[in-house]
């Protein structure tokens, strides 16, 4: 077990390193000086010097890296080009939004695809299964950027029931803020529940077909207990996986979904940094994801070994 | 074309294991569906200039933002362009540059691949590599290289390639992991043949199917992601009439003219579920548990 820990923290630590490596070439793919880039075509030749000097764009690749390696082991993710603050102050000051709406989306996304998927197996060929997988099938289809654009032409602009957009001042109370979150988080959760419905019913048909679901039968057990006491509880454990993996999903989908409702989160950031080519700011947020997509990861694996008692490391 | 279709004419003929497979895979209504829906889309996109009745890139200002009508059967747009037009012609970027991309991510996936499922040197450093590319959520990453390389219609092709090569190297690994310990690799090495005929002949011939599966699956998330990032002012150029470009200029005009964007994405979720509805079909036709129960 503990050797199967250390062994999971060390493989993570190099993908970091890698994830970290990438991070660091694709930010300097861009043609011509990173820094004539990042200061747009009004620059002069002095402010692109500084900037260079700044960042230690002008010493070899090799030292570029380690320096910029050390920082990050320092918690020292630079600073924004365009924000003139640190990339983790800019980033936890877009958090909020961000944290609720992914929140929201995963549990609407639950909500939808864990019971559906059960009653998709359960009834397994049947209309009922037929429509769900349909749904499920145009749900991984609908972008979600468009699927906003029209709940919010119906909900927010037609029928006035949830705000156009926007998130309210900081000043306003919590729960005003996460009212405008609603609408969003339906769309990003409905978009993203088919992974769900579909991994819960496939899961469940595999439980479903076990042995000791044909015993629970055939000592006269109902099918409601069958499936709702016996079948569930296993069928649910492997979904724990796919949870982890609407995560990653539903981060990329923020990011669209937070520019169509205007709402100032860390995807608002990202997409901003880019337009404004603001590479630190692009790093940062590039690396807080993927590091915080490899802890859940882990975290989920963990969590198998605590909750599924055939699984042993 | 004779050498493309006589192999294709024989397996259909013969009473092989791929004339099996593929009539079984036709017969699948589902899959049936989903081809005719993107071969109609995709006849649409090559005869763009003969099937639609305006030029999609005519300004006609007098004409603009006008609803659906027989004169132009989706509307028209802020500028007065025909949106029937410009979504057929969307149709040949939206799906050229997915196709592109397809074609790209399979080729270097399954280099890389290949590479790793066979040489077991390469193996572990190639994998840690993929894994550490797909803790990136898709759409960050693509935008992430987008923004560094500049937005143009050959960036988004290099940075939607690059997104989706992880997810076929994966897939061929694990495929060539099985295939390797098979006696006929065995039998094939044990009669001189040269590692790379077995790579590519032998081994490639017996992953192709999970490689298709996959490569039509891209094929949509490719669709998808185009249009996301067209979306978000980082895809192609915003002149070009791709399905994404249109939803994004239509932003401003939503609360009067929805037909704006309610027709390019009509055409995104069609073709990205017929792909599905393919990619599908195909996957549980080779899922061995799945097979025994159709």
């Amino acid at each position: 077990m503990i050797r199967y820990l250390a062994s999971r923290l060390a493989g993570m630590v190099i993908v970091m390193l890698i994830v970290a490596t990438l991070v660091f070439i694709i930010t300097r793919l861009a043609p011509g000086d990173p820094a004539a880039v990042m200061l747009g075509e009004q620059a002069t030749a002095g402010d692109v010097a500084k900037l260079r000097g700044t960042y230690g764009l002008d010493r070899p690749l090799p030292v570029q890296f380690a320096y910029w390696l050390s920082e990050l082991a320092h918690g020292n993710l630079g600073q924004s080009i365009f924000l003139q603050r640190p990339v983790t102050q800019a980033l936890a000051e877009r958090a909020e939004p961000t944290f609720f709406l992914t929140v929201f989306a995963l549990g609407i996304a639950m909500l939808i695809g864990i019971p559906c998927g059960i009653v998709a197996a359960v009834w397994r060929g049947k209309a009922v299964d037929q429509v769900f997988s349909a749904f499920a099938m145009l749900g991984a289809s609908i972008p979600s950027f468009w699927f906003g654009l029209v709940l919010m032409e119906i909900f927010a602009v037609g029928l006035g029931w949830f705000p156009v957009a926007g998130y309210g001042d900081p000043g306003v109370p919590l729960s005003d803020r996460l009212y405008h979150l609603i609408l969003p988080a339906i769309v990003l959760g409905v978009v993203n529940s088919a992974l769900i419905l579909r991994f819960t019913r496939a899961s469940m048909l595999d439980v479903l077909g076990e042995d000791h679901i044909r015993t629970a039968r055939a000592k006269g057990m109902s099918e409601a207990r069958v499936v709702l006491h016996h079948a569930l509880r296993n069928a649910l454990i492997p979904v724990i996986t796919v949870i982890g993996l609407t995560f990653a999903l539903l981060i990329g989908g923020a990011i669209v979904t937070e520019t169509v409702f205007g709402l100032p989160g860390v995807g608002n950031l990202v997409v901003s940094a880019v337009l404004r080519r603001d590479y630190p700011v692009i790093q940062g947020a590039l690396l807080v994801i993927a590091g915080l997509y490899v802890l859940i990861n882990l975290a989920i694996d963990l969590l198998y070994l605590v909750i599924d008692p055939r699984v042993k490391y | 074309m004779a050498t493309l279709a006589a192999p294709l004419d024989h397996a259909l003929s013969s009473r092989g294991p791929t004339a099996t497979l593929l009539r079984k895979l036709f017969g699948r209504k589902i899959v049936l569906v989903g081809v005719a829906v993107i071969a109609v889309m995709a006849l649409a996109a090559v005869a763009a200039p003969w099937i639609t009745p305006y030029d999609p890139i005519a300004l006609k200002v007098l004409d603009r933002l006008q609803s659906p009508r027989a004169a132009h059967w989706f509307g028209t747009d802020e500028l007065g362009r025909d949106v029937f037009s410009r979504v057929v012609f969307g149709a040949r970027y939206s799906l050229m540059i997915s196709a592109l991309v397809v074609v790209i991510s399979v080729a270097a996936g399954v280099l890389l691949g290949l590479a790793a499922g066979f040489f077991r040197r390469l193996d572990a450093p190639l994998m840690r590599v993929v894994d550490a590319m797909m803790s990136f959520p898709d759409i960050l990453l693509a935008i992430a290289l987008v923004a560094v390389l500049g937005a143009s219609m050959t960036n988004v092709v290099i940075a939607l390639a690059i997104v989706y090569t992880p997810r076929v190297a994966r897939v061929v690994r694990a495929s060539a992991l099985v295939v390797r310990e098979l006696l006929f690799i065995e039998a094939a090495r044990a009669l001189g043949i040269s590692t790379w005929r077995i790579l590519f002949i032998h081994v490639l011939q017996n992953i192709t199917s999970p490689i298709l599966v996959q490569a039509t699956f891209i094929f949509a998330y490719a669709i998808l992601a185009e249009a996301g990032l067209s979306f978000l002012g980082v895809g192609v150029p915003p002149a070009l009439p791709t399905w994404g470009t249109m939803i994004a200029s239509s932003q401003q005009y939503a609360d009067h003219a929805i037909w704006l964007a309610l027709f390019p994405g009509i055409a995104i979720v069609l073709s990205a579920l017929s792909l599905q509805m393919v990619g599908d079909g195909f996957r549980d036709l080779l899922d061995p548990k799945l097979r025994k129960a159709l």
